[in-house]
């Protein structure tokens, strides 16, 4: 696979405080990749140093083939870029906003791909009024169509669906899926929201404190911590106490925990007893509502880093 | 570098494809366009417009009353900008010298921490432009706009000059006022620059109004103050004449650092071509002199430091800026 961002011990410190430490990034080409961080954890330096608009303490990187301190026009022509809190010029309309950015880019006469751009985005009727009246939301999405005038072939996502609601928030998500397989576009997605970073990417570094702690598919990820176990919910019907016994009584499952709601157990088990523990629950008459493998989601491993590293700092 | 270069592979040598040069222009014209429709233009404009029309009527007045007594002057034209009559105050170039900084300032003091306010420096930044050609485009926009409104005000009070006085300008004047005009935007360059300065520094908007506005009233205000208590260390006085007249000398050129200073001595030679010299005069200079005047060339090799020291000034407050600007970091 050829790769679209390669970093290779990058580091950036302000005085004595590491923002970023010795990152070593990979990034193929159509691939949507996730950082995932807490706030402050070097996620939009990190991007920055990829455009060239922060200066690397140490270490190398490489977007589209080139250094980005070499060549930033080269790097910025090609990459499209949502910051963090986007802002635009208030006095100006969404569409004048994009066409500012367009010829920036080289490009004058780009009036149809605004229009198609303001239409992916769902602001094709908002377009023409000025940005200042725009809510968070519309800010971000207006973003993403900023991010994509130059047509790029990377595009960097910081936090892009914090301001947006629960509806947006999938369109975004389906996007973002659509411009990678489509039209091979490489992105890289910088959240703190776990579930959509899950949801849409590929390949996932968490990335704590200026460090990446893991990195793989969301699904080798949950393998690698796991190692064979696997932890799964189990909700029942009838009696909580009873529900407990059951599953207790068949051996197979250890570690048993109260789940997220009342009647459900969260157990670790081996990833080929499943079957039997569930058809011996239903043997011995529980009322079996619903089974959730809870391994593959990332939140167990993210939030254990996120407890070690806290625990670490403190 | 190479060796760090080395760790991800060799670096390809991209194709000089499509990128602009020039990206300031785009900058600049968006600027203009945004100045152009800004409610500060029209308040400007409007405040200006009924300031000068007060100040020129006032003017014209009084050279229509004393007009009888004038034979013989042949720059009356320019005494428009120059004379104080009843009931304003100040004659003209006393009026731009004054609001020139509050234009400069005006469009400069946001230039930078209006588009950090905004959230719009990440993105603007990461468009293939040069770092530099957004903080000359957002000048030269400034610039041109401040070109405008001064050259409409020009304008303006010699049209209204022509009905009142119904005297009309002539090649020498007007060559002096074009002179004047391109000196008093140089000026008010000047203190675009100091805002624009500013504005990279200060992280909010009404910090970087404020230092600009602060240099201008302690200029303004306490200039003379300031300069006699740095001339009066350099060289004191003790009563005898020639050192009297070194202390004033020390004043002088001390006074030629400011550009407040500078614009008032080189517009009262530029405008005025009975004006002979702004140094120090004694009176057995003046003694028995014939009162002649000067044409363009001599009044502008009069003031030819004057220009050049503003020219300077101006250029050395933009690099400033310019080199703030290279090195702001954009954090996280």
């Amino acid at each position: 696979m050829e790769t679209t961002i390669r970093s290779k011990g990058l580091t950036k410190a302000y005085g004595e405080h590491t923002v970023v430490d010795r990152l070593d990034l990979d990034i193929e080409v159509g691939e949507v990749f996730g950082l995932l961080g807490p706030n402050g954890a070097g996620k939009t330096t990190t991007i920055l140093m990829l455009l060239g608009l922060v200066e690397p303490t140490k270490g190398s990187i490489k977007v589209l083939g080139l250094d980005p301190r070499h060549y930033p026009l080269e790097v910025k022509r090609k990459v499209g870029y949502l910051p963090d809190a986007v802002g635009f010029y208030d006095s100006m309309t969404g569409r004048e906003n994009l066409r500012f950015t367009a010829r920036l880019n080289g490009l004058d006469d780009s009036e149809d791909e605004i229009d198609s751009l303001l239409d992916l985005v769902g602001l094709d009727e908002a377009g023409d009024q000025p940005s200042g009246e725009y809510s968070r939301g519309m800010k971000q999405r207006l973003g993403v169509a900023d991010a994509l005038v130059k047509g790029p072939s990377v595009l960097i996502l910081d936090e892009p669906t914090t301001a947006i609601d629960p509806e947006g928030v999938v369109e975004m998500l389906n996007l973002i899926r659509r411009l990678a397989k489509d039209e091979g576009v490489t992105v890289l997605l910088a959240s703190h929201l776990l579930h959509q970073v899950q949801a849409v990417c590929d390949r996932v570094a968490i990335f704590v404190k200026g460090k990446v702690v893991a990195q793989g598919t969301p699904h080798d990820l949950a393998k690698v911590e796991e190692g064979g176990q696997v932890r799964v919910e189990f909700r029942l019907g009838g009696d909580p106490a009873k529900g407990r016994a059951d599953l207790e009584s068949l051996g197979t499952v250890s570690d048993v925990a109260a789940g997220r709601v009342p009647g459900s157990w969260v157990a670790e088990l081996d990833a080929g007893s499943l079957a039997p523990t569930v058809s011996g629950l239903v043997s011995k008459g529980a009322d079996v509502i619903g089974v959730t493998r809870l391994d593959e989601d990332l939140e167990t491993i993210y939030r254990r880093y996120f407890e070690i590293h806290e625990e670490a700092a403190v | 570098m190479t060796a760090v270069t080395g760790d991800v592979g060799a670096e390809e040598v991209p194709a000089a494809e499509s990128l602009r040069v020039g990206g300031w222009r785009t900058v600049a014209s968006k600027e203009i366009a945004d100045h152009l429709l800004s409610g500060r233009f029209v308040v400007l404009m409007g405040v200006l417009g009924i300031a000068t029309a007060a100040a020129v009527f006032a003017a014209s007045g009084g050279i229509r009353d004393v007009a009888p007594n004038a034979q013989g002057i042949t720059a009356l034209f320019l005494k428009l900008f120059t004379v104080t009559a009843d009931p304003v105050p100040f004659p003209l170039i006393v009026f731009v010298g004054f609001l020139a900084p509050l234009l400069g300032i005006m469009f400069g003091f946001d230039a930078v921490s209006g588009e950090r306010s905004q959230g719009t420096l990440p993105r603007l930044l990461s468009q293939p432009i040069h770092r530099d050609e957004v903080i000359l485009g957002k000048f030269v926009a400034g610039l041109t706009v401040v070109a405008i409104m001064l050259t409409s005000l020009v304008l303006f009070v010699s049209g209204i000059g022509i009905l009142r006085l119904g005297v009309v300008p002539t090649p020498t004047e007007i060559s002096r006022l074009a002179v004047w005009l391109v000196f008093a935007i140089i000026y008010v360059g000047f203190w675009q620059a100091l805002a624009t300065l500013s504005s990279v520094l200060a992280k909010r908007a009404s910090t970087s109004a404020m230092i600009p506005i602060g240099v201008w009233l302690v200029l303004t205000l306490f200039g003379s103050f300031i300069f006699g208590a740095i001339a009066s260390v350099l060289s004191p006085q003790d009563g005898t004449q020639t050192a009297e007249v070194a202390y004033l000398r020390t004043v002088q050129s001390v006074s030629q650092l400011s550009p407040v200073t500078l614009f008032q001595q080189g517009s009262s030679v530029l405008l005025d071509p009975e004006v002979r010299t702004v140094g120090l005069v004694t009176v057995e200079q003046v003694d028995r002199a014939i009162v002649t005047e000067l044409n363009l060339t001599q009044s502008l090799a009069v003031v030819w430091p004057q220009i050049a020291i503003l020219v300077a000034l101006t250029s050395v407050m933009f690099a400033l800026a310019y080199v703030a600007f290279m090195r702001d970091e954009v954090r996280a």
